[in-house]
């Protein structure tokens, strides 16, 4: 499904990335892991296409076709989703109307007809319950004046709506409590179907204790350094990276 | 996260749908500014003797003025005597009667604006006073008002018929005096709407005027007077176009409100009046004055406006609160991009005890344009307990763009409450990331963002005008950010 090969990319002429490989296949859970700064953010940003981001040698395709010639609307189109770790505020834009536009957008670029109204309501009544988030939410502007638990719900519930083929999710566990972190993992989990594929950007093991992953990547340096199960995340936990890159180097 | 401002100033050639010229016969002044025109238009429209000493007496006074200067805004001089005060679609000598002696072509112009004239095929529920050039073409829907006493008509139909009250309330707000501009448009102002909404009456439609200016190298100086007398209700809305052209056109109109105690009056101004192309070629001067007085007690002043044509706009209006718990409101989005330049803004003038004013004012800079809020509140020594709320926000699109705010207070009452809030902020690429990644389109992305910063203003205006106005929007930014 998603296949990044020799990935080099740089931010304000400084590279970030420097040759990047990851195999993901419909259906798996990658984790990637690793120590500040090794790049894990840029990748995110970089698969859903964010200006700023350079690209100076390798190739990313999803699903057979080159990623990175798309504008990142496209790339929704094409059914990747990317759950920000600072989810932006946008004021005045009624959240609901936003994700309205948003599945319309996607729904266009494939040649699909637009939703109607009726539809549409259903469809977010129905997926709200999935994050547990608040019918209050849906009216208000953008994110604009949500808590951090909120506002990282409100990304897990967009996902929901817009199912996305490849869903990444950019440190979503960051400023979340322990209940928020639940249900947050719950949604992503209801989402789990076999076919649909989630790489999960996090700093700490407390997320992959609820969202179990297939594949546990260290990245390091620009470069994943060290792949495994599972139980990789628990091992470096408990011993830190050093000793990966370390081996690595 | 690295910007890249290059992105956000890229445009391309935006469309001015309205910029299409009629061919019809005018009769037209020669151009230049005397007496003898002064006359001939007052002559043109069998003025009484009154009105035409009126016009003298405020051109004397303009001889003694000069421009004003103190606008953030550059332009070369106005050439006055270059311009023609007069042009008129060529027509019967005593004016149609009826809709079907209107001429085809112009019934087509406004057709093609999207402003049918035709009372069958009309928004149902307005009113429309058509003026083309310096004359009233045509109004709407005039038996049903007139059923109700609501009288709406042009500026020198109501000179002919209702005198008194044109006489009793012409100049009471904006004396001819008051500023430049005013003053000459006291002098040579040649048709507008008129509307006289009689005691405790509900207008039962809106009534809107829609002013389209033609002919070349001509000005446009038209005059609006509403009057609410006591207890009545009426909302008004205004819109403009004209053709594209190269040289600038002048327009200078006065806009003046009366409101009696418990009046209400909202007047509603989508302002798309031609901008000039993207080197700054061409464009409409719009030096307006717009006041309203809320002249007795619990009386109320709306405006809202939304301003997004104009190669120049120099425009205030303006709230005398004389009566006491009066109100005043001034809702504003003023939209500039490529060499637009704005100073507009409002003045809020509490007189009366327990006065209240709400200021919200949104301004859109893109590419090179200048926009500029100017605001006054000026509470007086008897204004006990007057209250004012400001909120001033802008919105850049793009580096070379500029937001200057200018806010006036003066308060001499120790009991006013006034609140200023202000904020200058640039569309972010965060923000249009974010939606981006969502799947709708970079356009759509802009214009989103843009109609939720005006989404306060665009809750003001009628619903049929909201929608329309957000459209205008989204036209007059294609290509903004690209």
């Amino acid at each position: 499904m998603l296949s990044i090969n020799n990935l080099h990319a740089s931010v304000a002429g400084k590279e970030i990335l420097r040759g990047l490989n990851l195999e993901v296949k419909p259906g798996e859970v990658h984790a990637i892991m690793g120590p500040n700064g090794s790049g894990k953010s840029t990748l995110a940003n970089v698969i859903a296409g964010r200006d700023g981001y350079e690209v100076t040698a390798g190739e990313v395709i999803f699903n057979g076709k080159p990623l990175l010639e798309l504008a990142p609307e496209e790339r929704a189109g094409e059914g990747i989703f990317l759950a920000f770790q600072y989810p932006v505020e946008i004021p005045g834009v009624n959240n609901v109307y936003m994700l309205k536009a948003a599945l319309n957008g996607i729904r266009k670029y494939r040649g699909e007809s637009e939703l109607d109204a009726v539809k549409f309501l259903n469809l977010v009544k129905q997926k709200t319950r999935l994050v547990e988030l608040k019918e209050s939410l849906l009216n208000r502007p953008v994110n604009e004046g949500f808590s951090g638990g909120e506002k990282k719900r409100n990304e897990i519930f967009q996902m929901a709506v817009l199912e996305p083929k490849l869903a990444v999710l950019d440190e979503t566990d960051s400023g979340l409590d322990i209940d928020a972190l639940r249900i947050v993992a719950n949604g992503v989990n209801q989402l789990r179907d076999g076919e649909r594929s989630f790489v999960v950007v996090t700093h700490y093991q407390r997320l992959l204790d609820y969202i179990v992953p297939d594949v546990v990547h260290v990245l390091a340096g620009g470069r994943i350094v060290k792949s495994g199960p599972k139980e990789l995340a628990l091992e470096l936990e408990q011993r830190g990276y050093d000793w990966v890159v370390g081996q690595a180097a | 996260m690295s910007t890249r401002n290059e992105d956000v100033t890229r445009l391309v050639k935006q469309d001015y749908a309205a910029g299409f010229y009629t061919d019809i016969e005018q009769d037209r002044a020669p151009p230049g500014l005397n007496e003898d025109i002064i006359a001939l238009i007052s002559a043109k429209k069998n003025e009484p003797q009154w009105l035409l000493d009126a016009r003298l007496a405020a051109f004397a006074q303009f001889q003694r003025m000069s421009e004003p200067d103190w606008a953030h805004l550059h332009y070369p001089p106005i050439d006055l005597q270059s311009i023609s005060y007069y042009a008129a679609p060529k027509r019967k000598e005593d004016g149609p009667k009826s809709l079907d002696e209107v001429d085809p072509k112009l019934l087509e112009t406004y057709e093609k604006l999207g402003i049918p004239l035709h009372e069958q095929k009309m928004l149902a529920g307005v009113a429309v006073d058509a003026v083309f050039d310096s004359v009233s073409v045509a109004t709407t829907f005039k038996g049903k008002l007139a059923e109700a006493g609501v009288i709406f008509c042009s500026f020198s139909e109501a000179v002919r018929e209702h005198p008194e009250l044109v006489r009793k309330y012409l100049g009471s707000v904006v004396p001819a005096g008051d500023n430049y501009f005013a003053a000459l448009n006291a002098a040579v102002f040649s048709d507008g709407s008129f509307v006289y909404i009689p005691k405790n009456t509900r207008c039962p439609m809106e009534l809107s005027t829609y002013f389209r200016i033609n002919a070349m190298n001509t000005g446009q100086f038209e005059r609006t007077l509403i009057v609410a007398d006591e207890g009545s209700t009426v909302s008004y809305l205004e819109g403009c176009t004209a053709p594209m052209r190269d040289e600038n056109q002048l327009h200078a109109a006065v806009v003046e409100l009366v409101a009696l105690r418990d009046a209400n009056i909202k007047y509603s101004t989508v302002q798309n009046w031609y901008p000039g192309d993207e080197q700054g070629r061409g464009g409409i001067y719009n030096f307006v004055t717009k006041r309203g007085d809320c002249r007795g007690a619990n009386a109320k002043i709306s405006w809202t406006q939304v301003e997004t044509g104009s190669a120049i706009t120099w425009k205030y209006p303006s709230c005398i609160l004389r009566g006491e718990n009066s109100v005043g409101e001034f809702y504003s989005v003023a939209l500039t991009n490529n060499y637009q330049q704005a100073d507009t803004g409002t003045k809020m003038v509490h007189i009366g005890r327990n006065t209240r004013s709400t200021i919200v004012s949104k301004g859109i800079s893109a590419r090179q344009a200048q926009n500029a809020y100017r605001g006054l509140v000026r509470i007086l020594p008897g204004a006990e307990g007057a209250r004012n709320y400001t909120q001033c926000d802008s919105l850049l699109l793009g580096d070379r763009c500029g937001a200057h705010t200018f806010p006036y207070i003066e308060v001499r009452n120790p009991s006013a409450k006034v609140e200023h809030e202000a904020s200058t902020s640039r569309i972010s690429e965060d923000q249009l990331f974010y939606l981006r990644s969502r799947g709708i389109p970079q356009e759509d992305a802009v214009n989103m963002i843009v109609n939720g910063f005006c989404k306060d203003v665009f809750k003001e205006l009628p619903m049929e005008f909201a929608v329309e106005a957000n459209k205008l929007l989204a036209v007059s930014l294609e290509g903004a950010v690209g």
